[in-house]
């Protein structure tokens, strides 16, 4: 009912404007063309300057409100972020310039240069002087912005440091999966048709010898403040993108095609939480390509920690080896499960 | 055969025709088998505002999901069934919708229904030609177009829904029917509808460089082409060149989706399907042969717009375009360029950073030719005696946007700060605003400058007032505060943030978008009341040059009939901007030199 009844109402708004616009055309007629259009063109003139004044007004005031909620306000939380943070301010002083400058002059030769029977417009078809200048003024300006972009640019993309710690991040349809190394720092060998959802999500083969201590954690990654981090990313299934809006910086997780990202992150989550004085404060994995119906809702998190905490935590981590063997698991107790467990390898083999 | 002679014998030979024509037009050949130029391009306009107007509506749909992610709407389960259940959309049906709003205005609005109306309308009329060289590929060119219309339509009525995964279609998601329901029989006919969209655009591009080239009028030399002209002509070759590169890849799409071929597949596995058993693809090399087209296809849209503005803007300051060599220049320089930067749309994708760095260096150089043009437009208000049309309003409105907008491509195009921005909201408020709205405008200046040719009527004036104001205002408030939410890294193509810590803030301000965005589209129901009531009922032009133009358009009868001119075509003595001269308002192109006229262009 009330659907229809704002339908009526909007209607009726429309019929109101159109029934003035008509009588206005009307009334022009009447008071003759050439007068009416003097006044339009007086009052669209006029508006020129409105629209302008209030135009800039709007985007000192858009910036007071909103710029405390972007991440700029808090600062990036990892040394390749800083530099991003940095380069957006010398790109936004530049082209806040030229667009302060650019939007004036457009308003106001609008406004100024408005019909006027006195004026003779001044016969001006070009000159080659004034095309040289701003040919010239934005390809110097632009080469600042192209050397100090690139050389962050082969800074971001560039070898990662030795001691980096490497993490291989894997996207599925909808979630991230993370794989240690372990104790050996070498990644076992995957082939994406061993991948079994439950115990083997990624595809590691288990006769290679390095795969038998490679770790697996599902959602959640842990990373060391101050240690460089290398991500060799992945996908399962379609393209994803590891998006880490904190530290600014994001790659795309393509299937069959490894790609690599790597970062230093600077303060634990502890810590940010302290700094934005937000509980809930949380480093989180935004998949930035499209990748289907759950899109919205791939959500990875990473713990920033200091190095005693991670130890502590890398420490209790099982190897998947054992989750996919649990006969071979020397910690747990062999016994009932073997009979169980062959039956899984025979099935896995298949 | 010379030049000079295929003018002659074109010229005799169409004054012969003439008078022909109108003799047997019988319904379906006068409105829907036409082959005038300017019958197709009305259709071309109507189709492509019936798009706008769906188009907008599924925007506003979406728009209502991001600003009320919690709210429930009864009505919208009368209207869309079971895609809002209990009275929210589904996260499918928003893909759906989103997916749609993109392939629609990128391709069926902005490309068919701006340069499909402006370059068949003015094309002829400008240049000096009776129709387009080939009338009958120009009619083709626009039932293809149709057919493919109706098409895309029905992909919304299937079962599984429209597709859903993104304009750009990237596979393995658009050739994995398991990966996705939209990606089912709703992407099958999604591609059909592209293909045969290429088709049309392709015959049309052809047309449109064969007039352009063979078909100008006596004294019509290339430098004498009004800016529109070649702006058409730029925007004609880009197409021709890379519509035919995305036909490619769709191709090899739908080989991997229906033939089990692995051009883009490998190494998948699919959550509850399995291991695929295709190997050795590449998911990139899609990417790559659709920014092939999809780059250019950015100036495809602007082009036209960028053009139009050019004309408008000189008839209407009573000034010369300022820097007409200069403005075509920087129109072949946007032309070449917008070949060899299509990569930047993939700095994330793993591209290796060496040629990475050379895409920025290309693409950032796109902004030379942009400020030119900018300084240009600028320079031509100065010193002229403005006259607010409702088509030079829009005008001076494109020339806000395009620097709002250009100025933050020289964010995205520097990898390193894309590598921040990359499909967040900061990208959708750039190109909205540069290609979206800015193209927008420049379609609604040329609709209100050329309507008195199109219908041999005006349109009402205040109600384009109140559509201009309401459009800018709302078009800033709308796509200005994004750039916000995208530097905060805010992921675009998302249903609901709520459950993101890092983005939840944003709540009010989506709400505030989505309230301006519904009325920014109430608006836009007013241009099309003013456009329809207009054609039946509005105010009689009864001069031939109602803006006192120098164009040959203008030359005309008010009304004209299959090959535009009643008597012979006029010669051109002059370019189309002598705007002031020597103390005269205007001097029209078909004026012969005077004797002691000052030397100009």
């Amino acid at each position: 009912m009330s659907l229809y009844l704002s339908i009526a109402i909007i209607a009726l708004i429309f019929i109101v404007i159109f029934q003035i616009a008509k009588a206005s055309e009307y009334v022009s007629i009447l008071k003759g063309e050439e007068e009416s259009r003097k006044q339009n063109n007086k009052i669209n003139g006029f508006l020129m300057v409105v629209f302008l004044v209030l135009g800039l007004v709007g985007v000192y005031l858009c910036n007071v409100y909103l710029y405390p909620k972007t991440l700029l306000a808090q600062g990036a939380a990892s040394v390749q972020g800083e530099k991003v943070d940095q380069m957006l301010f010398i790109t936004l002083a530049i082209t806040g310039i030229v667009f302060v400058i650019t939007q004036i002059l457009l308003f106001w030769f609008a406004y100024k240069y408005q019909e006027n029977e006195n004026r003779k417009v001044f016969f001006f078809a070009h000159s080659t002087k004034l095309e040289l200048i701003w040919t010239a003024i934005p390809a110097i300006t632009l080469t600042v912005l192209v050397v100090f972009g690139l050389r962050n640019w082969f800074f971001f993309t560039g070898e990662a440091p030795k001691n980096a710690m490497v993490i291989e991040v894997t996207g599925k349809q909808f979630g991230w999966i993370f794989r240690y190394p372990g104790h050996d720092a070498i990644f076992g060998k995957k082939y994406y048709k061993n991948i079994d959802p439950a115990t083997n999500s990624v595809g590691i083969i288990w006769d290679d010898k390095y795969s038998q201590d490679d770790i697996l954690t599902e959602q959640t990654m842990y990373v060391v403040k101050g240690t460089p981090v290398k991500l060799i990313i992945g996908s399962r299934d379609v393209v994803h993108d590891v998006g880490l809006s904190h530290f600014r910086l994001k790659m795309d997780a393509v299937p069959g095609i490894p790609t690599t990202m790597w970062f230093t992150p600077l303060y634990t989550t502890k810590e940010m939480r302290e700094k934005t004085g937000n509980p809930n404060f949380a480093y989180e994995i935004s998949c930035d390509q499209m990748c289907g119906n759950g899109h919205y809702s791939m959500k990875g998190i990473i713990e920033v920690v200091d190095q005693e905490e991670y130890d502590l935590w890398m420490a209790k981590q099982k190897p998947q080896y054992y989750t996919a063997f649990p006969d071979k698991d020397p910690t747990a107790v062999p016994a009932a499960a073997t009979t169980d467990s062959t039956a899984k390898v025979a099935s896995a083999k298949m | 055969m010379s030049h000079e002679e295929v003018l002659h014998s074109h010229e005799g030979h169409g004054h012969d025709d003439h008078g022909h024509h109108e003799h047997h037009e019988t319904f379906l050949s006068k409105y829907v088998f036409s082959m005038d130029h300017k019958m197709i391009a009305k259709q071309f306009l109507i189709t492509g505002m019936v798009w706008a107007v769906l188009g907008g509506l599924m925007s506003v749909l979406f728009r209502l999901q991001l600003g009320y992610p919690e709210a429930s709407f009864p009505w919208l389960e009368s209207i869309l069934g079971k895609w809002a259940k209990g009275g929210q959309i589904t996260p499918e049906a928003y893909y759906a919708l989103v997916t749609t709003h993109g392939t629609v205005l990128v391709f069926f609005v902005l490309t068919a229904g701006l340069s499909g109306t402006f370059a068949n309308f003015l094309i002829p009329l400008q240049i000096g030609a009776r129709d387009m060289a080939s009338p009958f590929m120009n009619m083709l060119s626009y039932w293809f177009f149709f057919t493919a219309s109706i098409i895309m339509l029905s992909s919304m009525f299937v079962e599984t829904g429209p597709f859903s995964g993104g304009w750009t279609a990237y596979p393995p998601l658009s050739a994995l029917g398991d990966a996705s329901p939209g990606s089912k029989s709703g992407m099958d006919l999604w591609i059909i509808a592209m293909a045969l969209f290429i088709v049309s655009s392709l015959l049309g591009g052809l047309n449109y460089i064969a007039t352009i080239l063979n078909m100008r009028t006596k004294g019509m030399s290339m430098t004498r082409l009004p800016l529109t002209i070649w702006a058409l002509f730029f925007t004609a070759v880009l197409g021709v060149l890379s519509f035919p590169v995305l036909l490619s890849g769709m191709i090899l799409l739908i080989f991997d989706r229906n033939f089990h071929t692995s051009f883009y597949l490998s190494d998948i596995f699919v959550n509850g399907v399995g291991a695929l058993s295709n190997e050795g693809g590449s998911a990139i090399l899609y990417q790559h042969l659709f920014w092939f087209l999809g780059h250019p296809e950015v100036y495809i849209i602007l082009l036209p717009a960028m053009g139009m503005v050019s004309e408008i803007m000189s008839v209407n300051s009573r000034k010369p375009i300022f820097g007409y060599m200069a403005m075509l220049g920087s129109l072949f320089a946007i032309a070449v360029l917008a070949f060899l930067v299509w990569a930047h749309h993939m700095f994330v994708t793993g591209l290796n950073p060496f040629l990475g760095s050379i895409f920025v260096l290309l693409t950032l150089l796109i902004a030379v030719p942009s400020a030119i043009k900018v300084f240009n437009w600028l320079t031509t208000l100065w010193r002229g005696n403005i006259r607010f049309t409702p088509g030079m309003l829009f005008a001076i409105g494109f020339v806000s946007l395009f620097i709002s907008g250009g100025l933050t491509g020289i964010w995205l195009g520097n990898a390193a700060l894309d590598i921040h921005l990359h499909d967040t909201y900061f990208v959708i408020a750039h190109f909205h605003i540069v290609m979206g709205v800015a193209s927008m405008f420049g379609m609604f200046a040329g609709v209100y400058h050329w309507f008195p040719k199109m219908y041999g009527r005006y349109m009402n004036n205040s109600l384009a007032y109140i559509h201009f104001w309401v459009t800018l205002a709302g078009a800033y408030l709308i796509f200005w505060p994004m750039h916000y939410e995208g530097l905060a890294g805010m992921p675009r193509r998302y249903f609901d943030f709520s459950i993101w810590e890092s983005f939840k803030m944003f709540a009010d301000l989506n709400r505030f978008i989505s309230t301006v965005a519904m009325i920014v589209f109430a608006a836009q129901l007013l241009f099309l009341m003013n456009f329809f009531y207009s054609i039946f009922k509005g105010r009689k032009v009864t001069t031939l040059n109602p803006w006192q133009a120098n164009t040959l358009e203008w030359t005309t009868p008010i009304r004209p009939g299959h090959g535009n001119w009643p008597g012979e075509i006029p010669e051109v003595h002059r370019w189309p901007y002598d705007y002031g001269k020597d103390g005269q308002d205007f001097i029209p192109q078909d004026v012969p030199v005077g004797a002691n006229e000052s030397h100009g262009h």
